[in-house]
């Protein structure tokens, strides 16, 4: 096959798509097609794809890849959908799921111990956000229960996967640098 | 730090923000000081951590333990800082403030975390996948219910159950089996029943206990499905 119809044939499945497609699925439904040439059809497509046009992009979130419209096109968007921007999460439940993201799996308690409020209403919040998921127990006195992000979460913050997020080091780098 | 209220301190208007927690406040009056983190002037900061402490008391906010708690912790470094220190000690003394420093700093770099995760989401937010809309995320699929999920909602019910008043006059006796064929033939008229349904009326523990068991068995059987929309939200039964 021809790269440019292998490109074009994954552009209609992303089209069509409703979860994000995974490279994984790519190999399946092409199995006579190497690691190699199945990568650089998907990074030529990509490039190609989000240079050519200004409305859409291909993104890699959530373990896959997914077509999205453009950030600045969404009040037009709201506009269509006749809603209005999603509530955000507060800023203990941020909190918290940022104590989740980077210490997981996790405990209450050691979510406590991190934010110094007992509040665990955060907790609840988040899984019914499905952003975070239980993840078995502790093998320590109590058996707490232990906390870990979903699938969701890649998707809620657009990330490809856990090692996505900057490392807690990095974020001290970046802010710490004097803002000119 | 989202909300900010206007305080009446002494005879001027303060304004003070609303802190999630005492670290939250310890690491703002530190950083609005521009102290060094590691030489915390702790006589100076205990007495701001306690002012403030004051003012929601008189605004009638309600002071969580979690800052009581803290104003004990800084008065006890304070006063271990005041004592001189042990001339034979052989070893060199940590300093009690160590701990405090090691939690204050831990926690700020979960901030940053969380602001940063918040920058991610005002992207998110603004980007749609393919034929994504409202309409379509209210008639999503119900996901599949644990045994966790019906448990949690059983406590529930005994939580509401707890509340009423009952006088259990007549002695009932139900069985596991009775409440199975109950279910079975409910199940053959309407081809759903939510899980509170069972439990709207007052009904008596041992019912309570029963229709919980006679439900986790045609689970078992697989001669009911569980499903719930969303964590917390009512169950419903399927007959398979």
């Amino acid at each position: 096959m021809l790269r440019g119809e292998l490109e074009n044939q994954i552009l209609a499945i992303f089209f069509v798509a409703k979860e994000p497609v995974t490279f994984f699925q790519l190999q399946e439904i092409y199995p006579s097609a190497t690691t190699q040439d199945l990568k650089e059809a998907l990074q030529h497509l990509i490039s190609n794809f989000n240079s050519s046009q200004k409305a859409m992009e291909i993104r890699e979130v959530g373990g896959g890849y997914r077509m999205t419209s453009l950030p600045e096109h969404h009040e037009i968007i709201h506009s269509y959908l006749k809603t209005r921007p999603s509530s955000k999460l507060s800023l203990a439940a941020l909190e918290t799921l940022s104590v989740i993201a980077y210490k997981q799996p996790v405990t209450v308690p050691e979510i406590i111990e991190i934010r110094g409020v007992r509040g665990t209403s955060t907790i609840r919040t988040l899984l019914e956000k499905k952003l975070i998921e239980i993840r078995g127990r502790k093998t320590v006195v109590g058996r707490p229960i232990m906390y870990g992000t979903s699938k969701d979460f890649l998707l809620h913050f657009g990330l490809k996967n856990l090692s996505d997020l900057p490392t807690l080091d990095e974020l001290e780098e970046v802010l710490s640098q004097p803002t000119t | 730090m989202s909300q900010q209220i206007l305080a009446p301190a002494d005879d001027y208007i303060v304004q003070i923000e609303v802190f999630e927690g005492p670290l939250d406040l310890l690491l703002h009056l530190i950083r609005k000081q521009e102290v060094d983190i590691y030489d915390i002037p702790i006589a100076e900061i205990t007495d701001q951590y306690l002012r403030y402490v004051q003012v929601m008391k008189d605004l009638n906010v309600t002071v969580a333990g979690e800052f009581i708690a803290m104003a004990a912790t800084l008065i006890h470094i304070k006063s271990q800082l005041l004592l001189p220190s042990d001339p034979t000690a052989v070893e060199e003394e940590i300093d009690p403030r160590e701990q405090l420093v090691q939690q204050l700093l831990e926690h700020e770099k979960f901030k940053r975390a969380a602001d940063m995760l918040h920058e991610l989401e005002t992207v998110e937010l603004s980007v749609w996948p393919r034929g994504e809309n409202e309409f379509e995320e209210e008639e999503q699929e119900a996901v599949s219910a644990t045994v966790y999920d019906m448990i949690h909602a059983f406590h529930e019910v005994v939580e509401r159950y707890k509340e009423q008043i009952i006088v259990e006059v007549e002695h009932d006796l139900v069985t596991v089996e009775d409440k199975i064929v109950e279910i079975r033939n409910l199940l053959k008229v309407q081809s759903e029943i939510l899980f509170s349904f069972f439990f709207q009326h007052k009904i008596s523990k041992l019912h309570l206990a029963v229709t919980l068991v006679a439900l986790l068995e045609l689970a078992k059987s697989r001669e009911i499905q569980l499903s719930q929309k969303g964590v917390f939200k009512d169950i419903r039964i399927l007959g398979c």
